[in-house]
């Protein structure tokens, strides 16, 4: 007999009673004639192909044209999409979803096997899809198999037991494993639309897609165009006609375009426009919290950054506070913890340095260095690596500061240009490097996982095997209270071995016209799904 | 003539050669790869991926499949934008980028040529005074101020024009761009054209023209534009190309879906494919203009003819 999940039981159950996915115009507001939604996406995505695509430029525009298993509310909550509801087997390994019936763009019905096809082709070396190992977080049966091209497609552990019921089977119980379903590398791909026209199958021309919206133009650099899709399940409950993607990568000339009104919504706000924007627009000035960390991580390989005494004091010495407040200034929170207190279901540790004021870190700091036999007379020299930016800059010459002033320590600054910094930080070349992470999806393994020694993230190369063995229980720890309590020692590990300063909390901070209604003021994930916006008269 | 014109096409092909050689392993050489992100991928991915790509095989054998793909006129995939091949980006993005330059290279031809004239008749009166000031101004000015300045002017406060976008090129979405881009080459030209008239006002010929009493109007027009023009023309073989192959800075101002945004972007994304398939275009416009320069040097000097 099948257990059915309490929790994903209610959460079903719910959403069976709220109108949770769709546009909620409230009572009272009257809508705009001509509901063209103008976003800015920052860049040209590198693909619209669910499978194919990368980033959050692209991640934007596929959410709109696909749908997967599940989607999210406003706040982040996994919510039903195609499947409207789904159990898992006692074991917790093999998960059933129940499809809707409902169809493709062009009016073909679709299936659980064009769920079958996409999760294939994701694994499938052909693709050579950069988010195959999306299907290795779960253990999806035969994945990591597939992938290494040593068993076919057809054997991963996926199946349509009938149209309409999807299967997957997992090599261990992975309890978060329906909040996975959000991400895009996930959805449904028309097979006989790829089939017939290979590399173009996203082109306005050819595309067949199950979301709310079809795409209907593409200039490359320019804009993307996509119109409302009359065959999607719930397109009476969507408002938004047209949607206009505009990669402007100048955050610059992007603020422009919007100040024109040629944009709805932006994709970012430039640093230093950020205070006069909050006194001049603060209503438009938007600030969402992330699921994303900023960092320094320590060559724990090299000496003397091997020493943990070495890498907490320069830890301690860093005022996050004032980095927050008078550096980043955009809503930013001081970081202490690797995972943000943003995500769904995380319960922040109780860090001991973390209560101490900067003082008191400042003198402990002190203390650790000299214990290693550092002084103001023996000063310990740092190089310290990041990526051209401004606002690196700006972020690693504060820091330079504060070690300096605390602690004595000799910084030299280095910067290399965006993919030369990523190799010389893969190679292990650097003191200190400056490093971020966003997580993959809403759940806190999926920034704790990047400190396993296996982890092909760890740049600070730290091993320990505690903390190994504890994300290896969590990961099948179906229980969410306790796996929270997993995490909460897997943090305090972290943070009695530094292996990595965490810094701030990123935000996504973005413009958005007063006119624009339905904006997720809470998706840690940044999902803004264009069905669920409205143009409001203005 | 003839003999000329193929003997200046005869050296095209091995330099085109060359560059693409050394643009090829230039490239290669750089440090980091069209895959690597913030994300290190797993070792398996990136060998199904490379594997896609021909990187894994070794240097010399990726170049000659290359050379191979070429000479049938395939540039290959891009390696960033994966839904497209580099010959679509580049059909796609070179006609934005051809529109707007020979839009603005007519406007810049015609009123540099015809300000530098005026200004060297007027020579040191208050029109010359003004248009030199305007000129210099021009030239110091860069285009990623001007470009800005034009939009918070006529895009954010009048509302004239649109701050930014391509629309298929209709004219309102032109006519910011070609200015500033305009600006920059006009200056150029007109203080070019001032000094090389009054060059040849000073000339010995000119002079004899005067005293044979011919009109004014034929001394400028018949004896002096032409051979004042030479030095603009070989100023402009380059600038053409410059002009149409996309102001970088332009084209990311306004958001115009140019090949100068993909030569940024190829560059910082690694996309060698995309790089290579630039360089080629630009390499073989370089060469042709400096040879249809060199033609026209020798219909507009018959000297240079009959050497």
């Amino acid at each position: 007999m099948k257990k059915l999940f309490v929790g994903l039981a209610l959460a079903t159950a719910v959403s069976a009673l709220l109108p949770v996915q769709a546009a909620q115009v409230p009572a009272g507001v009257t809508l705009a004639k001509e509901q063209v939604f103008h976003r800015g996406i920052g860049s040209e995505p590198a693909s619209i192909d669910p499978q194919k695509v990368e980033g959050s430029p692209g991640g934007f525009i596929v959410k709109d044209l696909f749908e997967g298993l599940v989607s999210q509310d406003a706040d982040g909550n996994t919510i039903p999409g195609i499947a409207k509801s789904w159990n898992v087997s006692d074991d917790g390994k093999v998960y059933t979803f129940h499809l809707r019936k409902s169809s493709w763009s062009n009016g073909d019905p679709l299936t659980a096997h064009d769920f079958v096809y996409a999760f294939q082709r994701a694994v499938d070396p052909v693709t050579a899809s950069k988010y195959a190992w999306f299907m290795q977080i779960p253990g999806i049966v035969n994945a990591d198999a597939v992938i290494d091209g040593e068993m076919p497609p057809s054997t991963l552990g996926v199946k349509a037991t009938d149209d309409y019921t999807f299967q997957v089977t997992l090599e261990n119980p992975v309890p978060y494993f329906p909040k996975l379903l959000a991400h895009y590398t996930t959805f449904p791909t028309p097979k006989k639309v790829v089939e017939k026209y290979g590399d173009d199958w996203t082109r306005p021309d050819n595309i067949v897609s199950n979301g709310a919206y079809k795409l209907s133009g593409w200039v490359v650099n320019e804009k993307l165009t996509a119109k409302r899709n009359p065959f999607y399940w719930n397109n009476d409950k969507t408002v938004v006609e047209e949607v206009n993607y505009l990669p402007i990568p100048s955050a610059t000339s992007e603020l422009n375009r919007y100040k024109a009104g040629e944009l709805d919504m932006t994709a970012t706000i430039p640093l230093d426009h950020f205070k006069k924007l909050q006194k001049e627009i603060p209503k438009e000035v938007t600030i969402t919290p992330l699921i994303s960390t900023y960092y320094y991580s320590f060559n724990t390989k090299k000496k003397p950054f091997d020493d943990v005494r070495v890498r907490k004091a320069l830890s301690y010495a860093i005022n996050r506070d004032a980095i927050t407040k008078y550096i980043t200034g955009q809503g930013q929170k001081p970081a202490y913890s690797f995972t943000p207190s943003s995500i769904n279901g995380f319960v922040k540790p109780d860090l001991a340095w973390e209560k101490m004021s900067q003082k008191e870190r400042e003198k402990e700091a002190a203390k650790l260095l000299k214990q290693v036999g550092y002084s103001k007379s023996n000063p310990l020299k740092v190089e310290l690596l990041y990526n051209t930016s401004e606002s690196h800059k700006k972020v690693a010459i504060a820091i330079s500061q504060m070690w300096k002033q605390a602690l004595g320590v000799e910084v030299t600054l280095r910067n290399e240009e965006w993919k030369t910094f990523l190799d010389t930080r893969r190679e292990g070349n650097f003191d200190v490097t400056r490093a971020g992470w966003t997580g993959d999806y809403n759940e806190a393994s999926t920034m704790l996982s990047l400190w396993t020694s296996e982890s092909s993230l760890n740049d600070a190369k730290w091993t320990n095997k505690e903390y190994d063995k504890l994300l290896e229980t969590a990961s099948s720890t179906i229980d969410e209270g306790k796996r929270g309590l997993i995490y909460e020692k897997a943090e305090q590990i972290f943070s009695s071995e530094m292996p990595a300063a965490p810094i701030y909390q990123y935000v996504t901070s973005r413009l958005v016209k007063p006119y624009v209604g339905g904006y997720p003021m809470n998706n840690p994930e940044d999902n803004v799904y264009s069905r669920d916006i409205y143009i409001i008269k203005h | 003539m003839l003999k000329f014109i193929i003997k200046r096409l005869a050296v095209a092909v091995p330099t085109l050669l060359v560059l693409i050689t050394i643009s090829f392993f230039l490239m290669q050489a750089a440090p980091g790869s069209p895959f690597t992100g913030e994300r290190n991928l797993p070792p398996e991915i990136l060998k199904n991926i490379e594997a896609k790509y021909n990187l894994d095989k070794p240097v010399w054998q990726q170049y000659f499949l290359y050379l191979g793909n070429l000479a049938k006129g395939d540039l290959g995939p891009s390696f960033k934008y994966r839904d497209y091949t580099v010959n679509d980006l580049l059909e796609q993005s070179f006609p934005v980028s051809l529109k707007i330059g020979a839009i603005a290279f007519i406007f810049t031809v015609i009123i540099g040529v015809s300000i530098g004239t005026i200004a060297a008749l007027k020579q040191n009166t208050i029109l010359d005074y003004i248009i030199m000031a305007l000129a210099m101004t021009g030239v110091v000015l860069p285009s990623f101020v001007i470009a800005p300045l034009l939009v918070m002017i006529f895009s954010i406060t009048l509302q004239w024009l649109p701050a930014g976008g391509w629309n298929e090129g209709t004219w309102e979405y032109l006519i910011l761009p070609v200015t500033a881009m305009a600006i920059m080459y006009m200056a150029s030209i007109a203080r070019i054209q001032r000094s090389s008239m009054i060059e040849v006002l000073n000339s010995n010929y000119i002079r004899t023209a005067r005293a044979k009493g011919l009109p004014w109007r034929t001394i400028i027009l018949r004896h002096s534009l032409r051979p004042s023009l030479l030095p603009v023309v070989s100023y402009l073989g380059p600038a053409f190309v410059g002009i149409i192959t996309g102001s970088v800075v332009v084209e990311t101002v306004f958001g115009l879906p140019g090949i100068g945004q993909h030569f940024v972007n190829g560059a910082l994304n690694r996309d060698y494919s995309l790089v290579l398939g630039l360089t080629i275009i630009i390499g073989s416009l370089t060469i042709l203009f400096t040879a249809i320069v060199d033609i026209l040097y020798a219909v507009i000097d018959p000297k240079i003819r009959y050497q």
